[in-house]
């Protein structure tokens, strides 16, 4: 039986988002002595939104210098949480703040780590992780010996805890900040009606390269083909994906779609996001592409090519048609 | 902007994106069927640290720019053919596997030796960039790892963009969730950067640049240690192909207005 510590960190408004709550209801799944560790410039409202969960402990690294996502203080919060207690499997959401942090701390237990696990359970009694290899193309099932073994969770993959906030106990582990060069200035967003980054919509766009390209007329339709993507993410409230080709163009300053940034892309080397459903459009379909939609459920393409990539059992459903003609429709 | 850095960009090499990949049961662990074989690129994200070190190197005089890659000498050979005609560096090679079912511990154990073997590395100086991850192995952990070794603990991932300002400090803007960026002061090296995409396109090649690079890239390759990254205490139960193939309903020959209702339909479902 596993010792086991959740490590979870506060949001600016001092509760534990969704992928908090999806790695503690994986958490709870194993058997083993639960332990929650939450870092944050104040845990009381986070502690408390857990406080029914069944954790044997909640200890708390707690202060302003924990507020901000930065590597030296979050490994530090980590390290002292993990040596308070002792545990033997660490268990983390894959956020951006825990990502950054935490491989460095198993390195410091002399621990190992696996990031992006889409899955852990119990196998033959010891703990075993799913994750993907070659950026999606190959899934792996693996287990190891050495302890403490650092695993973080991708989001996504497992229903979010859920029960009413309670008072919950919490200890605080003393830790005096360490000294750091860096300091948090602020965020960067584009503002909220021109954010294409959806994580949370049912709908995930994808447009490829073919947007750009010469159409019927033999003339390019670029800022016609931006105004029907813009219009179609704003009435359906749905996430932007690119191709890498298409990105790429747009990072060499050519006339191509304003919208699409090196954040957008989807694919081999880009982003595989989780959403119900997928629309691709102008994308040919191939392997580098389709690695994106790995853990999108449902999808459909629209491509002029009947031959392209989608149709090798990739889409559900691809419709031969001009995608200028079909989103003029849609919109 | 004058202040010079001393920049190790960790980077190895990946099959070709394009390649089609199947797991086999090495002696050593899973492998890929024909890896030696299958044609090899740089990894993309390092190869956009590798960029940036170059373009950051253009900006501020008597930096200097390593390369430490990790991989089979004979496939590390046949990349940089390549990728030495794209920016100037100096190649720290290490004669070990790139597969990415390695293990990121010993991974960063290795890269951190042979970082410490650079002559005249000046640590105060020092940027250790790669990429936020690996087309491979695809972890996101070996560059903490590396740096925790080498004793930095200013680190920044999914970096994007990496501005000097004129007192010397480090202004850089890292991906965070929801397609934003987080902006942070670093007041002075040493940091690690784990790049993502950056905003520089790839560099044109320039077989100058290249003959200039190979002139040092050749005694690098021939001087390459043995750098063996063991497994011990990893387990792999299963390794696989995902064989989820879809029934694909192409439709052809529909107007655009019933595609378009077909589609609002399926969005509109549950």
């Amino acid at each position: 039986m596993e010792d086991i510590l959740l490590l979870l960190h506060t949001e600016p408004d001092g509760t534990l988002a969704k992928p908090a709550l999806e790695a503690l209801a994986a958490a709870l799944a194993l058997a083993g002595e639960l332990t929650v560790g939450i870092s944050g410039a104040n845990v009381a409202i986070a502690a408390g939104q857990i406080a029914a969960c069944g954790a044997a402990r909640i200890l708390a690294v707690a202060g302003e210098a924990f507020s901000q996502p930065r590597y030296a203080t979050d490994a530090a919060a980590a390290e002292a949480l993990c040596r308070a207690a002792a545990p033997t499997l660490v268990l983390a959401p894959s956020t951006s703040r825990w990502s950054r942090a935490l491989p460095g701390v198993a390195q410091r237990l002399g621990g190992r780590v696996d990031t992006h696990a889409t899955g852990i359970a119990l196998r033959d009694g010891v703990p075993a992780v799913h994750r993907w290899f070659y950026r999606q193309r190959i899934e792996a099932v693996l287990t190891r010996a050495q302890r403490p073994w650092f695993v973080l969770l991708d989001q996504g993959c497992t229903a979010p805890w859920n029960a009413p906030a309670g008072e919950a106990r919490f200890e605080i582990v003393p830790l005096d900040p360490p000294a750091t060069r860096t300091t948090v200035t602020g965020i960067q967003a584009p503002p909220a009606d021109e954010q294409t980054i959806r994580p949370d919509a049912k709908l995930l766009f994808v447009a490829g390269a073919g947007w750009t390209k010469k159409q019927a007329d033999g003339a390019v339709h670029a800022a016609e083909a931006e105004q029907l993507i813009l219009g179609f993410l704003r009435t359906s409230q749905a996430s932007l994906g690119g191709s890498k080709s298409l990105v790429d163009l747009s990072g060499e300053g050519e006339t191509v779609l304003k919208c699409m940034t090196h954040l957008n892309q989807i694919g081999q080397t880009g982003a595989t996001p989780r959403h119900p459903k997928g629309l691709s459009t102008c994308c040919h379909g191939e392997e580098p592409h389709t690695v994106g939609w790995r853990f999108v459920n449902q999808r459909r393409a629209i491509n002029l090519d009947p031959n392209c990539g989608w149709a090798r059992g990739k889409a559900d459903v691809l419709y031969v048609a001009d995608a200028f003609e079909v989103m003029r429709k849609l919109l | 902007m004058t202040t010079p850095f001393q920049i190790v960009v960790c980077g190895s090499i990946v099959p070709d994106p394009l390649q089609t990949l199947e797991p086999i049961a090495g002696p050593a662990g899973p492998a890929l069927k024909n890896e030696m074989m299958l044609p090899a690129i740089l990894d993309p994200w390092a190869g956009h640290a590798l960029f940036e070190a170059a373009n950051l190197a253009r900006a501020a005089a008597g930096t200097k720019v390593w390369l430490a890659a990790l991989g089979p000498k004979a496939k590390l050979q046949q990349v940089m053919m390549t990728v030495a005609q794209k920016a100037p560096f100096e190649l720290l090679a290490l004669d070990g596997p790139s597969s990415g079912f390695a293990d990121s511990f010993e991974t960063a154990a290795a890269l951190a030796a042979g970082i410490e073997t650079i002559p005249g590395l000046d640590r105060a100086r020092l940027l250790l960039f790669g990429g936020w991850e690996s087309a491979s192995r695809g972890a996101g952990a070996t560059l903490q790892m590396t740096g925790e070794r080498l004793g930095i603990t200013e680190q920044f991932q999914g970096v994007d963009r990496l501005t000097v300002r004129g007192d010397g400090s480090l202004e850089i803007l890292e991906r965070i969730e929801a397609g934003r960026h987080q902006v942070s002061v670093c007041s002075a090296p040493p940091a690690v950067l784990g790049w993502a995409t950056g905003y520089l396109p790839d560099p044109r090649s320039n077989p100058q640049v290249g003959m200039a690079n190979m002139r040092t890239i050749m005694p690098a390759l021939q001087r390459a240690k043995a750098a063996p990254v063991p497994s011990a205490g990893l387990s792999f139960v299963s390794v696989s192909l995902p064989k989820q193939q879809r029934e694909t309903r192409i439709v052809k020959n529909m107007p655009p207005e019933e595609i378009a209702r077909e589609i609002a339909a399926w969005i509109a479902e549950d």
